[in-house]
C-alpha cells in the first residue's frame, strides 16, 4: 500500500478551482518534488494535504496509510503523521519556541497513546538539532518565529520537522530566501532524515534545491494537474527549456 | 465559511464552574437604600459613632448625586437603570462567626470554600498565604493573624479594624478615595459591609501573601466591600483577591472600594483575579461590578503595582489608578480583560503624576470573544510640580471571531514640559492562519486558542504570584472554553 495515495483531486479556494484533478501516488522511502510555474496549485496541494479548512475540496480521495485523509481535521493530519514546512511561518507572540515544540509533540505522542516527554527528555535532543542545523541557541527560548529572520524562520521549520519525526514530510518552498549556506543547511537536515519509513514531497520553483535534495521523482503541475512526470533528470531539463515547454509537449510518464 | 471560523464562533458554551448556592440562615436588612438602613447596618457591626457619621455622609451626597442623575454614562457599556431600592444592603450568615474560631462557622460555608479550593483550615494551606473569606456581608475567617501579629502585620476584616484600632481607620480611611469620588464610592462609603484591613508597619516585610476572597451567595444582594491597605515607611506587602458568585438570572451590584497608602520607600503589590458570575451566553445574569480602586504613593521612592486579570461580570467598570505624589515614587498597571459571549468590560487605569522623576508603566491586554466588548479607558496626566515624569502605555488588544469588539480611549495631560510620555498600541486578530499552523503541529484548535492568548497576555501574567499566574492561565482557558472544536 502507497504511503500517500491521490486520486483525481479536485479543490477551490473562494469558488475558483485551483487542482483540477492531481492524481499522485507516493510510497514511503521516497521524495517526489513537484515543480510548476506560479499559481500552477503547488501550495495549494500541499494546504490541501495538511487540511487547511480555506480550501473546499470538490472532488476526489486522497488516502494515507490506507486511512481517507479528507475525512481529518488538521490536528489529525499531524498525529497520523503529516508535517508541512510552511512557505510562510507564522509569528506567535509570548509563545516560547522550545515550550511550543514540546507542548506539539506531546499533543502528538498523546494522540497515539505514547508516554510524554518531560523537558529533561526534551532540552538535549532539541539542543543537539538545533547545532546540526547551525541555529543560535538564543532561539531556543525566543517567542515562536517572532523577529526570526527568513532563514531563521525556514531552519526553524526544518528543525520542527526533524523533532516531530513525520511520516509524510511536504516542503513548501523551503528554498526559497535562503543563502546557498543555509540551503546546504536544510538539505542536509531533510537528508539525514531520509528513511524507508518516510517520504517527502518538496515543493519548489528551482532546480538548486534539488541539487542537494536528490529526488526519486519530478512531477511537473501545471494548470492544476500534473503536466508530467519524471525522474530526477526532469528538473534539468525544466531548468534548461523553462515550464512553457511542458505545455507544448505534455506527456505523462508512469510515476 | 470555514469551520475554524465558525468554531471561534462557538465561543458561547462557556461553562462557568464557581456557580452553586450554598443553603444557608441569613440575617438580612430588610430591601431598600435610606438612613434607617445605614443606621441598622451600622449597628449590626456595633460600629462607634465616627463611622456611622461617615457613612451618612456619603448617603446624603450620593442621594444628591442620585437627584442630580449623576451616575457615571460616559463608560462604554449599556445596561438598563439600576433600582437601588430594590436591593438588599446587607446580608451576612446566621450564625455570626467569633473570629479566630473555625469552629463556629457554618460548616455549610467552610465546605463552600472548600469547593472553591480555598481552604481555611491554616493546616491545609500549602505554603504561605493567609486568607481573609467574606461571605455575602462580612468576613468569615482570617487565617494565619497569630503569625502576622508576630510582626507586627494586622491583617483582618474591615469590621474588625473598626473596633480595634479606630485610630488607624478614623486617619486613612477615604483619604484616597473620598466619599464624594464618584457615584459607586459614595454609594460603597454609605453602606460598605466588610472588607479587608491590612496594616505593615515600618521596616517589615510581610513574610506571606495576603489574599481575600469575596464569595456572593444570597440573592438579591449587592455586595459591597471596602478595603484599606496602608505601607508604613520602608515596609512591603503583597495582597491578592479572588472572587465568584452563583449562578442567577438577574443582575447583581458589587461597587467596591480598595484605598491603599504607601508611606516613604514602601511597596504595595495588589492583584486581582476577578471571576465574578459573568452571565449566561445570552447576557442574562451576571454581575456589575462597578469598583473604585486607587493607591497614594504617599511618600518617597514609594510603589504601587496593580496587576488584574478579570475574565468574570456582565459588566465591569473599573480603573485602578496611582496617585504618585512622593517625589521618585511608581505606579504600575497590568491587565488582562477577557470578555466573551455579552461581556462588557471599560477598564483601565489613571496614573496621576505630582512629584518630581514620578514614573508609571502601563500594560493592558484586552481580549473580546463572542459579543463582548472591551474598552480601554486610560488616563495619565503630569501635573506642574512633577518634572522629570515618565509613563509608558501599552495597550493591545486580541479579537477572537468577527462580532466582537475593542476600543481604546487613552487621555493624555501634560503641564510640565520635561516629561516623556510613551504610548503604544496594537489590535490584532486570532488569524486563520496562526491557528492553523499550531493545528498542524497537532495541538487542539482550542489549545490552540488558548495558547495564543496566553501568550498574548505573558507580560501580565509574569507580574502575578507565581501560584496565582497558574490560576490565572487556568481561568482564561476555562473562560475560552468552546471558543472552538
Amino acid at each position: 500500500m502507497a504511503l500517500l495515495e491521490i486520486q483525481d483531486l479536485h479543490a477551490s479556494v473562494e469558488g475558483n478551482e485551483i487542482l483540477k484533478g492531481v492524481s499522485l501516488k507516493i510510497n514511503a522511502g521516497e521524495v517526489h518534488a513537484i515543480m510548476g510555474p506560479n499559481g500552477s496549485g503547488k501550495s495549494t496541494l500541499a494546504q490541501v494535504l495538511a487540511r487547511h479548512e480555506t480550501y473546499e475540496v470538490t472532488g476526489g480521495k486522497v488516502l494515507l496509510d490506507g486511512k481517507d485523509l479528507l475525512e481529518m481535521k488538521p490536528e489529525e493530519a499531524a498525529c497520523e503523521g503529516v508535517f508541512l514546512a510552511f512557505q510562510y511561518p507564522v509569528e506567535i507572540p509570548g509563545i516560547g519556541n522550545a515550550y511550543f515544540l514540546r507542548s506539539a509533540i506531546n499533543a502528538i505522542k498523546k494522540y497515539r497513546g505514547q508516554d510524554e516527554l518531560d523537558a529533561m527528555d526534551f532540552l538535549p535532543m532539541f539542543r543537539e538539532k538545533m547545532k546540526l542545523l547551525e541555529m543560535d541557541e538564543s532561539l531556543m527560548n525566543r517567542s515562536l518565529n517572532e523577529g526570526f529572520s527568513g532563514g531563521e524562520k525556514k531552519r526553524n521549520e526544518i528543525l520542527q520537522m526533524v523533532m516531530m519525526e513525520p511520516k509524510l514530510a511536504i516542503l513548501d518552498e523551503t528554498d526559497s530566501g535562503l543563502d546557498i549556506d543555509a540551503l546546504r543547511i536544510v538539505a542536509k537536515g531533510v537528508n539525514d532524515m531520509r528513511s524507508k519509513d518516510r517520504a517527502f514531497l518538496v515543493i519548489t520553483h528551482y532546480q538548486r534545491l534539488l541539487d542537494y535534495i536528490a529526488p526519486d521523482f519530478v512531477h511537473v503541475l501545471v494548470d492544476g494537474k500534473i503536466a508530467l512526470s519524471g525522474g530526477p533528470e526532469l528538473a534539468l531539463e525544466l531548468e534548461e527549456k523553462g515550464y512553457g515547454w511542458t505545455e507544448s509537449d505534455a506527456q505523462v510518464l508512469p510515476a | 465559511m470555514s469551520s475554524s471560523v465558525d468554531a471561534i464562533r462557538g465561543l458561547a458554551e462557556q461553562d462557568y464552574k464557581w456557580g452553586f448556592v450554598t443553603e444557608i440562615d441569613e440575617d438580612r436588612v430588610p430591601k431598600g437604600l435610606n438612613e434607617e438602613t445605614i443606621r441598622l447596618i451600622s449597628a449590626r457591626k456595633g460600629e462607634p459613632e465616627f463611622m456611622l457619621e461617615w457613612r451618612l455622609n456619603a448617603l446624603r451626597h450620593w442621594f444628591k448625586l442620585e437627584r442630580e442623575h449623576a451616575e457615571p454614562k460616559w463608560a462604554n457599556v449599556t445596561f438598563p437603570p439600576i433600582n437601588y431600592q430594590d436591593i438588599v444592603y446587607y446580608s451576612a450568615p446566621k450564625q455570626r462567626p467569633v473570629i479566630d474560631s473555625l469552629e463556629s462557622i457554618d460548616p455549610e460555608i467552610l465546605k463552600t470554600y472548600e469547593k472553591l479550593g480555598i481552604p481555611l483550615d491554616e493546616q491545609k494551606r500549602l505554603s504561605g498565604v493567609a486568607v481573609d473569606a467574606v461571605f455575602d456581608s462580612v468576613s468569615v475567617a482570617t487565617t494565619f493573624k497569630g503569625k502576622l501579629a508576630e510582626m507586627g502585620v494586622i491583617f483582618c476584616s474591615f469590621s474588625e479594624a473598626v473596633k480595634e484600632h479606630p485610630e488607624l481607620v478614623k486617619k486613612y480611611l477615604g483619604t484616597v478615595v473620598p466619599t464624594t469620588d464618584n457615584f459607586y464610592a459614595a454609594l460603597n462609603a454609605a453602606v460598605f459591609t466588610d472588607g479587608s484591613f491590612v496594616y505593615v508597619p515600618k521596616g517589615v516585610r510581610c513574610p506571606m501573601e495576603l489574599s481575600t476572597y469575596f464569595r456572593i451567595n444570597a440573592a438579591e444582594t449587592g455586595q459591597f466591600e471596602r478595603t484599606l491597605i496602608i505601607a508604613d515607611e520602608g515596609s512591603y506587602v503583597s495582597y491578592l483577591e479572588g472572587c465568584t458568585a452563583p449562578i442567577r438570572d438577574t443582575n447583581q451590584l458589587h461597587a467596591a472600594v480598595v484605598e491603599l497608602i504607601a508611606l516613604d520607600n514602601a511597596q504595595i503589590k495588589y492583584s486581582t483575579v476577578q471571576n465574578w458570575y459573568p452571565g449566561d451566553k445570552e447576557g442574562r445574569g451576571g454581575i456589575y461590578n462597578f469598583v473604585t480602586k486607587r493607591g497614594k504613593c504617599q511618600g518617597v521612592n514609594s510603589k504601587i503595582s496593580w496587576t488584574q486579570v478579570e475574565t468574570g461580570s456582565a459588566i465591569t467598570w473599573k480603573y485602578p489608578g496611582c496617585i504618585l505624589q512622593g517625589d521618585n515614587s511608581v505606579g504600575e498597571f497590568y491587565s488582562v480583560a477577557l470578555t466573551n459571549n455579552r461581556q462588557q468590560a471599560d477598564t483601565g487605569t489613571k496614573m496621576i503624576h505630582i512629584g518630581k522623576n514620578t514614573r508609571s508603566t502601563i500594560v493592558s491586554k484586552g481580549i473580546s470573544a463572542g459579543y463582548g466588548q472591551n474598552t480601554y479607558r486610560g488616563q495619565v496626566k503630569i501635573m506642574k510640580g512633577a518634572t522629570g515624569a515618565r509613563n509608558y502605555t501599552q495597550c493591545d488588544s486580541l479579537l477572537i471571531g468577527d462580532r466582537c469588539g475593542a476600543h481604546t480611549f487613552p487621555y493624555i495631560e501634560v503641564r510640565n514640559s520635561s516629561a516623556r510620555m510613551e504610548h503604544e498600541a496594537s489590535t490584532s486578530k486570532i488569524g486563520e492562519n496562526q491557528l492553523f499552523y499550531l493545528r498542524q503541529r497537532g495541538l487542539k484548535a482550542e489549545d490552540a486558542v488558548s495558547m495564543i492568548v496566553n501568550g498574548f497576555c505573558k507580560t501580565v501574567f509574569r507580574e502575578l504570584p507565581m501560584e496565582f499566574a497558574v490560576e490565572a492561565q487556568k481561568l482564561l482557558g476555562v473562560s475560552l472554553e468552546g471558543s472552538v472544536g
